[in-house]
């Protein structure tokens, strides 16, 4: 069987649509018989991720590879780049605006939440040039 | 216990049709930080918060959350209900605070979600 493979265009500074990426996945993963938790642990990581671009980087591109196996969910953004990835990546360090923290984000757990419900994470990110996170998780793993 | 049983003791209201109203509430995550209940990684029965916003729903929505309570007497505008309708989430209002809404439903054996 050959990937499925889809695209979404996330808006960046529209709160109210953040999500819609990530809802579509999970209703196409759950369309195709995924295991529910395998499905919630993809749900999560993707949510958080686009989460993420809507607040720190206006936007960008997802692209979702299915395979029975696995799914794999490439985040791309034209933003201003993570300075220092070990830092963002340490539970409860967040750059979020007053703004967004009063909307239930920016407590500093995206990025960590991301690796913990993933098996497999890698971040590239330039200063001015933009991020790209590349995720997968395996069907078959749901205990992690 | 059932929806509408938590509702009647939260002395609550029905703001969706009930697409859940047959499911079973027997966990529940209280809290206005959305991403802290991500990080739990499970599915709460139930979301209680005092957090109005239509990212409260997707929360929900990427837990598979039956039920969403908004606390404090706080109305979700119609985009929420709305999205919530399409996410098949049931929400309800209740003018608890939160505290006594947990204390509540933990007393009818509702247990914290793990």
């Amino acid at each position: 069987m050959s990937p499925l493979i889809r695209e979404y265009e996330v808006p960046g500074n529209d709160f109210a649509r953040a999500g819609e990426a990530s809802g579509h996945i999970k209703s196409m993963l759950k369309e195709l018989g995924f295991a529910p938790a395998m499905i919630r642990r993809v749900a999560i990581t993707t949510y958080e991720a686009e989460i993420n671009m809507v607040i720190h980087a206006g936007g960008g591109h997802v692209t979702a590879t299915v395979t029975p196996d696995a799914v794999k969910v490439v985040f791309t953004d034209r933003g201003p780049g993570i300075p220092n990835v070990e830092l963002a990546m340490q539970a409860g360090w967040s750059t979020a605006p007053q703004n967004i923290r009063a909307l239930g984000f920016g407590a500093g757990m995206g990025l960590p939440n991301i690796r913990k419900y993933s098996d497999d994470f890698a971040i590239q990110t330039e200063v001015g040039k933009g991020t790209t996170l590349s995720i997968t998780v395996y069907a078959g793993k749901e205990s992690s | 216990m059932k929806i509408n049983e938590m509702a009647a003791l939260l002395s609550g209201e029905a703001r969706t049709a009930a697409a859940h109203a047959d499911a079973d509430i027997n966990s529940a995550y209280a809290g206005d930080m959305l991403s802290d209940v991500l990080a739990l990684g499970s599915q709460p029965d139930v979301l209680l918060t005092g957090l109005l916003n239509p990212q409260v729903i997707r929360t929900a929505e990427m837990l598979d959350t039956a039920c969403v309570v908004f606390l404090r007497g706080k109305e979700p505008e119609a985009s929420i209900l709305e999205l919530a309708e399409k996410c098949g989430v049931c929400v309800l209002t209740s003018p608890l605070e939160m505290y006594d809404a947990c204390g509540i439903l933990h007393q009818h054996g509702v247990t914290g979600a793990k």
